[in-house]
């Protein structure tokens, strides 16, 4: 690799410091170079490469062949179940994610540090444990089992299961995009908002949230990324009925194990596509909106 | 004593935080405490016997150390990606800069199934190891999918936007008068990098280190297709915990899912505390 | 005002209420559910639409058979924990066993309700090799010379895979003169063989036909026929071993199911149906042996060759003992995996 020449060239710089008079709060040209080849090299390597395997295994035969993959009525309807899940998850988390920031910037109290944390814990937690636990609760051998059973719900292997177990996944998304931000504004606007008379929901709507808006919807197209492409926790609780329970990655799985893999990837690639547009759509908003966000580029 | 909460003029701390613990308790904590009560139901005894089987002991200490060497790569790397989008102009920065969030953006068996394509044997990279290839006439072939090998590239992968994005912030908003300061004092500009902006940002470089670790461990979908799932070799700890269901061991599965929830959260709660302490300690780094 | 957030908030719930909590109310009686295991779907996919035909003429419903696939145990274990099936097709017995333990919703002795031990279709473990087989692999001996390189699936996770297990211990049991242990060290010695385990059998052909890893992959002879058609007659060949086991995956009603959703009716047609000319023509079509072969079509049955097939009844117990004592905490195949 590039990387031992890099680390060679980096302290070369005594050569041209008298001639130039490079910044003394910058590294030398060549070391810049080195140092960007560095991670232009790793990010392409380890980011791009898969993305271009995608695309290029969908279109192997041809344009024809990728459209194709769409007609499957299996493969629309495990479409249209992934808008649905996603449709219903996401609101929720963003719900979630306005009053979690709310409590957690605008106000101290103990213990927030802790609280943080649990709203951290589903990044940590395995997708499988994830959809296991609910199996354990709503499963028929599950806590809940028999009183459903008796009641004729079904909560996994339904519609139900998958939203919850989307949910947890994408849990802390829109929430870990807001803090920081609404932690960073302080309170002050809030606060000359309510001494001129302003309630506290209206202060919200028109102080608040605009503030924020922007990092509001970085944190709702990420967490809907992840909604529709989340695979190991609903692959625990789907039940993989063809046509009725199956989401987009999980359609992904059984065309690849079909030996059918133009379409695998073809499908695949939408979700690709998808996840390629909320990075266009983030880097629009970052350059439009850049320092409305920057305090919320943590994860 | 102090009190619970400092007052404020600002309303809607009730709704607000009922609602929190509420939806948290509802989605995440009543479903997890459903596996911590499982598996207390087991009994120390038996639990203890289910976590030293040595399979389980296998793929849990797979799993944790493969998780470690990735995220310090992660780490390693991350930083140099991190320093060169904030400090460095040059064409493609911002391309670059969006391209590190395809992780996030991109589904987890998609990424698995490509990146077994990309290194396996007749793969675009694996081929350049494989039996035949340049690299084998010198060093031997060398197998990347369906090896512990294959395994780490699908953890750094995952796990690389975790540490850039805590980075980033930090390191835009260093103050560099503390450079200017280092430098005019003679030092040079390595001496400067390592004594002054490293310590600085070490926090939040572990920080990072901590959740790409974290997200590592956990990891299903985009590993079990590169991953061998030879047990003691490449087995993972989530796929373990996959197969005991499907032997109808919701015991055995719940203990490995146990073992790791608990490792996780303290994890996580170390992060939460070394940032909170190292927030105190250099004051307003953000 | 706060007020007006929190009727907001208590709507978005109220919204979300219903979809959550509306969940499936009792799958309609249109509709039967078959859960079966991972390398049918070619085949249920053709018989699906012959039974939707079929119930249509008899009855003038028109029903819709949803299918699942997956890993034997997988789907078994969806069952237990609640997936409405009205009927299970999956690799074998002890799957069905299973679930017939854990939930209670079929009754034990169901394996005598059909005839053939409740399999409507048979088939068997062969090897597929490269074209040429240029390793020249000839019997399960071949499997462990140097550098042979062995696909099977782990029989942790895959039916087909524990049909492989066993297929192998009978060869090595009987080549030396019926001896356990040595037949033992031999699968132990043939897992070292083994770079991959995927956890179902259709991963193990991706990984052989598609990544193109391994020498020779254990596969359903189905699977065998099958990957010819999916990836060309010219890439792989089909060895026959001098021993295999005769592999029966059995299918079975979940009566706690039909009866609760009002399908028995359904159920039973659909299962008589794959015993029927119908469902025979079927399964020798897409490559399972007929467990009637005089109702299937003659030129699909002279396909399958005779074999010297062992059974897991007479030879291995049963599926209750043969599943303790090689797959289950502590059995043959962990010890395999053990450090020594």
């Amino acid at each position: 690799m590039s990387a031992d020449a890099a680390l060679a060239l980096g302290p070369s710089s005594g050569l041209s410091e008298p001639v130039r008079l490079p910044s003394p709060v910058t590294e030398s040209r060549l070391a810049q170079i080195a140092l960007i080849a560095i991670a232009v090299a790793f990010l392409a390597f380890f980011l791009l490469l898969p993305l271009i395997a995608v695309f290029a295994e969908a279109l192997r035969r041809g344009v024809n062949a990728y459209f194709a993959s769409f007609t499957d009525p299996d493969t629309l309807s495990a479409i249209w179940l992934t808008v649905v899940v996603a449709a219903i998850a996401v609101p929720l988390n963003i719900v979630f994610g306005l009053a979690a920031s709310w409590a957690i910037a605008k106000f101290d109290f103990k213990g927030k540090s802790f609280l943080l944390s649990l709203i951290d814990l589903p990044f940590s937690v395995s997708p499988v444990v994830a959809g296991m636990c609910y199996v354990l609760l709503f499963g028929a051998q599950g806590y809940f089992g028999h009183w459903l059973d008796s009641h004729n719900l079904q909560i996994i292997f339904a519609i139900p299961g998958l939203v919850l177990a989307t949910i947890f996944v994408t849990f802390p998304f829109v929430a870990r995009e807001l803090i920081p931000l609404m932690q960073e504004q302080g309170t002050s606007e809030e606060e000359a908002s309510l001494s001129l008379g302003a309630g506290g929901f209206r202060t919200f709507w028109s102080v608040t949230l605009p503030n924020v808006r922007w990092a509001l919807l970085y944190g709702v197209l990420l967490c809907n990324a992840r909604a529709m492409g989340e695979f190991g926790a609903v692959s625990v609780v789907s039940g993989h009925l063809r046509g009725l329970t199956n989401t987009i990655p999980l359609q992904v799985e059984i065309l690849y194990n079909e030996y059918n893999f133009v379409a695998a990837f073809a499908v695949a690639s939408v979700l690709a596509s998808l996840g390629l547009v909320t990075l266009a759509i983030k880097s629009g908003l970052e350059w439009r909106y850049g320092d409305q966000i920057s305090a919320a580029h943590r994860h | 004593m102090p009190q619970f909460r400092v007052p404020s003029a600002i309303p809607g701390f009730g709704l607000t935080y009922g609602f929190v613990w509420l939806y948290l308790a509802i989605v995440i904590l009543i479903p997890l405490g459903a596996v911590v009560l499982f598996a207390s139901s087991l009994g120390p005894v038996k639990l203890y016997a289910l976590l030293t089987r040595s399979d389980t002991f296998a793929a849990l200490r797979l799993s944790f150390g493969l998780s470690l060497i990735a995220a310090a790569v992660n780490a390693v790397f991350g930083l140099i990606v991190a320093w060169v989008l904030t400090r460095y102009s040059f064409p493609g920065r911002r391309l670059l800069d969006a391209a590190v969030d395809l992780p996030f953006a991109l589904p987890t068996a998609v990424a698995g199934i490509a990146l077994t394509a990309i290194y396996a044997p007749n793969g675009w990279i694996g081929s350049l190891f494989a039996q035949g290839s340049v690299w084998a006439s010198w060093f031997g072939p060398l197998k990347i999918a369906y090896t512990p090998l294959g395994i780490f590239v699908a953890l750094v992968f995952i796990g690389l936007p975790f540490v850039v994005r805590t980075l980033q912030p930090v390191l835009s908003d260093l103050d560099k008068e503390l450079e200017e300061a280092s430098a005019t004092l003679g030092a040079k500009r390595s001496v400067t990098l390592f004594k002054v902006v490293l310590p600085t940002v070490f926090p939040a470089l572990l920080t990072g280190f901590a959740l790409a670790f974290a997200r590592a461990v956990g990891e299903y979908g985009s590993v079990i297709f590169i991953a061998g799932n030879i047990p003691g070799v490449s087995e993972i700890a989530p796929l373990l915990i996959i197969t005991r269901l499907e032997q109808f061991d919701y015991a055995g599965a719940t203990a490995i899912a146990t073992a790791m929830l608990v490792l996780s959260f303290f994890i996580l709660l170390l992060v939460n505390l070394t940032e909170a302490w190292s927030r105190k300690r250099l004051g307003h780094v953000r | 005002m706060n007020r007006r957030f929190a009727l907001r908030i208590a709507a978005a719930l109220a919204l979300a209420a219903p979809l959550i909590a509306g969940a499936s109310p009792a799958m309609a009686q249109t509709k039967l559910t078959n859960v079966s295991y991972d390398p049918t779907r070619e085949l249920y996919k053709e018989f699906n639409a012959a039974f939707e035909k079929n119930w249509k003429a008899e009855t003038g419903e028109t029903l819709r058979v949803q299918v699942s696939h997956g890993g034997s145990g997988k789907q078994a274990r969806s069952v237990i924990d609640g997936l409405n099936a009205d009927v299970v097709t999956l690799a074998l017995a002890s799957d069905i066993d299973g679930i017939a333990k854990a939930t209670g919703k079929i009754p034990e002795n169901w394996q005598a309700r059909l005839p053939n031990n409740s399999s409507p279709y048979t088939s068997t473990i062969v090897f597929l090799v490269r074209k040429g087989n240029p390793k020249g692999i000839k019997d399960w001996g071949d499997l462990v010379k140097q550098d042979v390189q062995v696909i099977t699936p782990n029989p942790k996770t895959s039916g087909g895979a524990r049909w492989n297990y066993l297929a192998a211990w009978a060869w090595a049991r009987a080549n030396n003169g019926g001896d356990d242990a040595k037949a033992k060290a031999f699968v132990g010695e043939l897992f070292k063989h083994v770079p991959v385990l995927d956890s179902g059998a259709r991963g193990s052909t991706t990984t052989f036909a598609q990544r193109e890893l391994g020498d020779v992959l254990l596969a359903w002879e189905n699977e065998a026929f099958l990957s010819f058609k999916e990836f060309g007659e010219d890439k792989f060949e089909i060895v026959y071993p001098s021993i295999s086991i005769l592999a029966e995956p059995p299918v079975a009603i979940v009566d706690g199911n039909v009866d609760k959703n009002g399908t028995r009716k359904a159920a039973e047609a659909y299962l008589n149906l794959l015993y029927d000319k119908e469902g025979q023509t079927i399964a020798a079509k897409n490559y399972y042996r007929p467990s009637k072969p005089e109702l299937a079509n003659p030129e699909d049955v002279k396909r399958f060759k005779d074999l010297k097939l062992v059974t897991i009844d007479k030879d291995f117990g049963g599926w209750k003992k043969a599943q303790a004592e090689h797959f289950g905490d502590g059995g043959t195949f962990d010890q395999i995996y053990r450090p020594q």
